[in-house]
């Protein structure tokens, strides 16, 4: 799975019209990760996961800022995201199948934030665009 | 057998009533062959596929989507009994039509970000998380009589 330029350039272009709005996002991202699927708290037994938590606050920003990143060196996501993809693997390893589900979340924050930027086109690029940070945070699992 | 809460069926009944099954299924449709083009091998019969435009005009996607929507309000109907409500579907897509299952999960998700973008803010986390329990559902219902 490649990313065109046409891809490229509507992941850049969504992630601009979210602007300042994308800590914001990677909270609420999170939350509705939480609330749909519960095995996804199974990460966090040391935060507070009730709404308006502050440590899923300040992780959904930090969630948020490493999309931002990838976002603006699409042309090289593993190199941008090269230290986070050892942590997982190394650390974290949390099961590759999470990653589709936090995508999931976070295409539902755009959606109802930005229903007219989410056009089909842009929708299609922007699930290969997280498709592809899921793959290199995943890529030295084993 | 899945349990839902009377907030679960509150949630699904009264955000169904809102929906229009004709442009939110051609919409999800759609959107299941734009952003996941190898769903398209189903609809050899449908014309021109060939851009997102093309898709998003293609009437035969239109009435398909209507169709597809249409029978999801079977299970929002039916929500005790998914299993027997789809018995028959489930068959045909297994012995006549040969859909992996795994499409109806792709489906399924598509429809939660079509609604997201209709609903916007009345979308919220219980909402989205009583429908994505539901399109879950519904896709095992639809692969269980598989063989």
């Amino acid at each position: 799975m490649v990313l065109s330029g046409a891809d490229k350039n509507n992941v850049k272009g969504v992630f601009a019209k979210i602007g300042g709005h994308a800590e914001e996002y990677g909270a609420e991202t999170l939350e509705r990760m939480f609330a749909t699927y519960p095995q996804t708290k199974t990460y966090f037994p040391h935060f507070d996961l009730q709404h308006g938590s502050a440590q899923v606050k300040g992780h959904g920003k930090k969630v948020a800022a490493a999309l931002v990143e990838a976002a603006n060196h699409i042309d090289d996501i593993a190199g941008a995201l090269s230290k986070l993809s050892d942590l997982h693997a190394q650390k974290l390893r949390v099961d590759p199948v999470n990653f589709k589900l936090l995508g999931q979340c976070f295409l539902v924050v755009v959606a109802i934030h930005h229903p007219s930027v989410l056009t089909p086109e842009v929708h299609a690029s922007l699930d290969k665009f997280l498709c592809a940070v899921g793959n290199v945070l995943t890529a030295k699992y084993r | 057998m899945v349990h839902w809460t009377a907030e679960e069926k509150q949630l699904i009944t009264s955000l169904w009533g809102k929906v229009n099954v004709e442009e939110c299924g051609a919409e999800a449709l759609a959107r299941l062959l734009i952003v996941y083009p190898w769903t398209q091998r189903f609809f050899d019969n449908f014309g021109n596929l060939s851009s997102p435009t093309a898709i998003i005009g293609n009437p035969k996607v239109r009435a398909h989507g209507k169709k597809v929507l249409t029978s999801f309000g079977e299970a929002v109907k039916n929500l005790e009994n998914l299993k027997a409500t789809y018995a028959k579907l489930s068959e045909l897509h297994c012995e006549k039509l040969h859909v992996d299952p795994e499409n109806f999960r792709l489906l399924g998700d598509i429809l939660i970000i079509v609604l997201a973008a209709h609903f916007t803010k009345d979308f919220t986390p219980a909402c989205q998380a009583t429908w994505q329990k539901l399109v879950g559902v519904v896709a095992h219902a639809l692969a269980y009589k598989y063989h």
